[in-house]
């Protein structure tokens, strides 16, 4: 007899998302600051340079850029940090032992991985609004390559957090795979500006396209069709959650 | 009606460690059970297997007559669980901690309840501190609050007065007689087996992970505990497998220091008071000083126990 526990996922979406805003200088306004940080540096170091091939300046090119990026980020640390807290401190049998369906776990997961994304990246823009002209030509492409983004980080950081037995391996995967993904993934150059080569293993990134997209969405240029790019998102957020769903049902390094 | 129905249950975990072999029992609704063996013996794997945070290696289990691998929603709606290690969210409050936990099993949050648990758990003065500023008797408290704030039909207790002192001790095993008296079932391990003998009415004692007995705990008592000879040495006897043979029927033990022996004598005559002394004198010679004792649970548990050793050998 299967029987769902919506309020069961509910509770664990309110408990993700409560989590994060108890230490909301940790979670929210460090990964803003950071942001703008970035922002302040190259604004001043590269002036009023225009980014080559696209016609706009260095300024209002990254910031959608770096917006997303910071919800990449804090989308993969929302959740691979929680699983591995749960792991250290011994909370997961709490998960493990409640009745919830592995499609429940899941989906709470992801979806306040999602919103501590959003809420980073409003922040983020909301501090910027008086400094800089941004435009929105595709809310919707904005919308959709934000939250497929967040989605997929936040599984990525879901099955990092499956993987990890302790902080360290957490801390490797942000490091060593995350962290490098982000930052050429086109957040700070446009890809043309590249030699060929460079060009090849940035279309190979799969960051590069969801950050593409996203600032398309603001400024209605961008080194690829995202349109076309769409379709490839949608698939790749099935596959992570799918990913997700099957290892968290299994109990794959959660269960002996 | 059975609350919980256990078929062949068995465990080997990846390094090889047989953790449980063809257990089987049955936990009638409504009962105090308690679930006994020394450490290692696989109560927390059972517990663990039914909690659902470790596989099941074969067999099957049914709570109140639903399979609890196939139903296991249904069944984790019913069962409360306190685990033996002491876990605990550093990000919340203990009222922050069982509104959660009624949530994720399915139930809106009860504060009269949840009132009621802090009240009779002696945590009313804490409900608003974070969980990182309670003792470790505190939060084991807690995760017997977390077990019962929704309401289980069946709660599974694994140790949870390690830690605890003596007077709460008593109040919580209050609490949970009163809990058992309305209805709930009771699955408890513990080491205090004067605590297991006390507030149990079933006893089950497993050890190297099988079963090696199931039954009322006033059969148990009744059928093995009859009285014990003890006697006490000048120097330290260490039983030889040829002493553990001679004195087979006695199930001879020593303490921990070797200076007492201690022989079981049964009430069907096999084994008379002066027979026993008799053995043991010609094996260790006179002692200093010997007397007869009533048997507790720790001795038959101790006596079951070492005999599956014995038989090991």
């Amino acid at each position: 007899m299967k029987t769902s526990n919506l309020l069961g996922a509910q509770t664990l979406f309110k408990r993700e998302v409560r989590r994060f805003l108890k230490v909301n200088m940790q979670t929210i306004v460090t990964p803003a600051l950071t942001a703008i940080l970035y922002l302040l540096v190259f604004r001043y170091a590269l002036g009023d340079r225009q980014v080559p091939g696209i016609g706009i300046d260095y300024f209002t090119f990254l910031v959608p850029g770096l917006a997303m990026m910071a919800m990449l980020q804090n989308a993969f640390a929302n959740t691979s940090s929680s699983m591995i807290m749960g792991k250290v401190m011994g909370m997961q049998i709490y998960l493990l032992m409640a009745p919830l369906s592995a499609m429940e776990v899941v989906a709470a997961f992801l979806l306040a991985a999602v919103v501590r994304a959003v809420v980073v990246a409003v922040v983020f823009l909301l501090v910027l609004v008086p400094f800089v002209d941004l435009t929105i030509i595709h809310p919707w492409l904005i919308i959709l390559y934000g939250v497929c983004g967040s989605l997929i980080m936040g599984g990525l950081g879901l099955l990092a957090g499956m993987w990890a037995k302790d902080f360290d391996n957490i801390a490797m995967v942000t490091n060593f795979i995350i962290l490098p993904l982000t930052f050429l993934s086109g957040v700070f150059y446009s890809v043309s500006q590249l030699p060929e080569l460079w060009q090849r293993v940035n279309y190979a990134n799969p960051f590069f396209y969801l950050i593409d997209g996203f600032r398309y969405g603001f400024l209605g240029v961008g080194d690829t069709d995202p349109f076309a790019s769409v379709g490839i998102v949608l698939l790749t957020v099935a596959l992570v959650f799918a990913s997700c769903w099957y290892l968290w049902r299994i109990g794959w390094r959660m269960k002996d | 009606m059975t609350a919980l129905e256990i078929h062949g249950l068995s465990k080997t975990y990846g390094n090889g460690k047989i953790a449980l072999q063809d257990v089987s029992l049955s936990v009638a609704k409504g009962s105090f059970y308690a679930l006994l063996g020394p450490n290692g013996a696989g109560k927390s794997t059972l517990i663990n297997i039914l909690a659902d945070t470790v596989r099941s290696g074969g067999g099957s289990v049914r709570l109140f007559g639903h399979d609890l691998f196939t139903d296991r929603s249904w069944c984790k709606r019913r069962m409360g669980v306190v685990p033996q290690e002491i876990a605990f969210d550093p990000f919340f409050t203990p009222r922050e901690v069982l509104h959660f936990t009624s949530g994720l099993f399915g139930k809106k949050a009860d504060d009269a309840w949840i009132d009621e648990l802090f009240d009779r758990l002696e945590l009313s003065q804490h409900t608003s501190k974070n969980t990182r500023q309670l003792s470790g008797g505190m939060r084991r408290r807690l995760l017997v609050a977390q077990a019962l704030v929704h309401r289980p039909e069946l709660v599974i207790l694994d140790e949870p007065t390690a830690g605890v002192d003596v007077e709460l001790r008593r109040r919580l095993w209050s609490f949970m007689r009163e809990l058992n008296a309305k209805g709930t079932t009771i699955l408890l391990t513990t080491h205090y087996l004067d605590e297991a003998e006390e507030l149990c009415d079933q006893v089950a004692i497993i050890n190297h992970g099988k079963l090696l007995t199931a039954q009322p705990m006033a059969d148990l008592m009744r059928q093995v505990a009859s009285s014990c000879l003890w006697l006490r040495y000048q120097q330290t006897i260490e039983l030889s497998p040829a002493d553990h043979e001679i004195l087979a029927q006695y199930a001879p033990r020593t303490d921990a220091q070797g200076l007492y022996l201690q022989l079981g004598l049964q009430d069907d005559g096999q084994s008379t008071f002066h027979q026993a002394y008799q053995a043991a004198v010609d094996r260790f010679g006179p002692p200093l000083d010997a007397g007869v004792r009533k048997e507790d649970l720790e001795d038959v548990f101790l006596r079951l126990t070492a005999r599956q050793v014995g038989e090991a050998k």
